[in-house]
């Protein structure tokens, strides 16, 4: 199943997570400087937190996607945006291409507000290394 | 160098004016301001240097820094980066502190 | 002669802010802005903003922009944009000047019984060899060009800088369709937050720590910059050097307090470093040394959207109820803002603020600087 990955590491004064959270699953508490703790049980990998992220640290994660194969959705601002059945190389957080990857779904909802969220499907070992994918040309 | 696409801001169909920049004449949009038309038409040299003659173009883009003046229907020292074209509007490079009025 | 309770300078979040406030306990309230439009800086932020839900947290700043006008106009707050406040005559007359039109009515003037300065701020530049070409210029000259009037300042962009506005004009020239070379930064680690860092760094642009740019060159706009390491005194270090083939070199090195106003109008000054220098002193109410003028947000020392909102909020309600409006209820909203603002005031940026502030508030109380108890 989905859940939630979240890599926000330096005490940023922003809750948007929390508050977007259907499942109360992301607690930031009073002190809005503290970092999102996650509760897996009660994440149900709807993604909401993924496009409301300001800082795109919020991931879904599924190592059970398929045998051997993980699906990994995260945030992408970029035009031309992928479609499904694509295959695109997968990136780190530095950018360094990791594997290919195939595009499952490209979401861009209204609650997203213009932040899509790409679901790709990588090899299990780069499940939680995958942040985005290498930018497409322009058409 | 117009966006055309853009992921997150829709870029409205925009009206069509024509301005001149040293009497060439330059397609620009309504609304534009001096500096975003002559940037969009690859134009980076706004002006002249009085002492040494040396090239300016936009620097702060809001209006504070006076680097990017130029010569608008006849009056020198406007700010191209906060002051709007307008149809027809005769653009030209400023030299140096530019002169108001017509010498007798 | 008009005369409103407050005057409002600047229509940025902090003047925003202070207008609703004011405007709300019931005080008239003009806000004048030189711009087109009201909104500052916002209508350029097309990121989604940090912060809570009281500062719009996840939403992007020109929607933050367009909910903060609608509320002021709800509010009952008159709104002047294209209007320029050139100063204080004698007997306390304000002169505004129309930039929307030329006739003899352009200049007018108007007296008020308070005045909330909210001029914000303006970018630093830095000096190199070539610093003057054109394709030199500030971060926030290219995110005009580029969000505002969809132009975009060059095709292969290289950026001095790693705070979070070099950082974010980065990625949001990318999001435009510019190549970003990299970020230049004298620093030995990145400046803004790492996850605006890593949108660049994903994106595969190299982040080039404790070094500088050199030189540009070129003959009529840049064409090539020099960037090297530095050594401890950040000056270049020979042999390090490397050219980068590019049309534009972006400066993001910081604001200042954009002051000549609260200068004109006597309010006493202190230079603060981390707050971006030279900055009128004032107290918890947001009092200057003149009684009557009040300051919020970059004004009062450079910080973010989010921290102008508050202290908008907090000059708005002190000068409404130096002026004898309010309710009880505004005890309560001050204790509550400066409680929002001590949390935006913490973790890795805000903390070094939160200091600087407390030292301002202290300086003003030994200066005997007292904004009218409420």
């Amino acid at each position: 199943m989905r859940k939630v990955f979240i890599d926000c590491p330096q005490n940023i004064p922003c809750n948007p997570c929390q508050f977007c959270c259907p499942t109360s699953a992301i607690t930031i508490g009073e002190d809005i400087t503290n970092p999102p703790q996650v509760n897996l049980e009660k994440c149900i990998g709807c993604g909401r937190c993924v496009a409301a992220c300001p800082g795109q640290a919020c991931f879904l994660v599924d190592t059970e996607f398929h045998p051997g194969i993980a699906s990994v959705d995260f945030p992408y601002e970029y035009l031309p945006l992928p479609t499904a059945g694509m295959r695109v190389q997968a990136q780190d957080n530095c950018g360094a291409v990791l594997c290919t990857g195939l595009v499952v779904a490209v979401v861009a909802a209204k609650a997203g507000d213009h932040t899509p969220v790409v679901r790709l499907s990588v090899p299990r070992e780069f499940a939680y290394q995958v942040r985005s994918i290498a930018h497409l040309p322009a058409e | 160098m117009r966006i055309y696409k853009h992921p997150i801001l829709e870029i409205a169909e925009a009206k069509i004016v024509t301005v001149y920049m040293d009497s060439q004449p330059i397609i620009a949009h309504e609304n534009d301001s001096i500096a975003a038309a002559l940037i969009a038409s690859g134009i980076s040299v706004f002006r002249h240097t009085h002492k040494t003659g040396e090239p300016r173009g936009v620097f702060c883009g809001i209006g504070q820094c006076a680097d990017c003046l130029v010569i608008v229907n006849g009056q020198p020292n406007v700010r191209a980066c906060v002051t709007l074209v307008k149809e027809g509007m005769q653009i030209q490079s400023q030299s140096g502190y530019g002169q108001v009025g017509t010498p007798l | 002669m008009k005369c409103a309770d407050i005057l409002v300078i600047g229509g940025g979040p902090g003047g925003l802010g202070a207008a609703i406030e004011a405007a709300k306990a019931g005080a008239s309230v003009l806000l004048v802005d030189e711009n087109p439009r009201m909104g500052g800086q916002l209508y350029k932020q097309i990121h989604k903003f940090f912060g809570s839900q009281t500062h719009y947290a996840g939403q992007r700043g020109f929607d933050i922009a367009d909910t903060l006008i609608a509320e002021a106009a709800r509010a009952g707050v008159e709104l002047l944009p294209q209007t320029r406040a050139l100063g204080c005559f004698d007997e306390g007359q304000f002169a505004l000047l129309s930039l929307a039109n030329q006739d003899a009515t352009r200049l007018r003037t108007m007296k008020a019984r308070r005045v909330i300065l909210a001029t914000g701020a303006k970018e630093n530049a830095v000096a190199f060899p070539g610093w003057t070409l054109p394709g030199v210029m500030t971060a926030g000259a290219a995110q005009t060009l580029a969000n505002i009037y969809g132009v975009l300042p060059g095709k292969r962009i290289l950026i001095l800088g790693s705070g979070n506005v070099g950082l974010i004009v980065g990625y949001q020239l990318m999001q435009a369709g510019a190549q970003v070379l990299g970020i230049v930064d004298v620093l030995p680690s990145v400046h803004g937050y790492e996850v605006h860092a890593a949108k660049l760094r994903r994106a595969n642009v190299p982040i080039y720590l404790g070094s500088t740019v050199v030189e540009a060159r070129g003959e009529t706009r840049v064409q090539q910059v020099i960037i090297g390491q530095v050594d401890a005194c950040f000056q270049p270090i020979e042999g390090t050097h490397q050219t980068i083939e590019c049309d534009t070199v972006l400066l993001a090195v910081g604001l200042s307090p954009r002051t000549e106003i609260a200068a004109m109008f006597g309010c006493d000054m202190t230079f603060e470093r981390r707050l971006g220098g030279l900055m009128p002193i004032h107290d918890e109410t947001m009092c200057t040394s003149n009684q009557t003028i009040y300051v919020c947000g970059d004004l009062a020392g450079v910080e973010e959207a989010s921290t102008a909102l508050d202290e908008g909020r907090l000059a708005g309600i002190h000068a409404a109820a130096a002026c004898g409006y309010g309710d009880e209820a505004r005890h309560a909203r001050v204790a509550a803002l400066q409680s929002s603002l001590n949390t935006l005031r913490s973790g890795m940026h805000g903390q070094p603020r939160k200091e600087a502030k407390n030292d301002i508030l202290q300086l003003a109380h030994r200066k005997g600087i007292v904004g009218e108890t409420i």
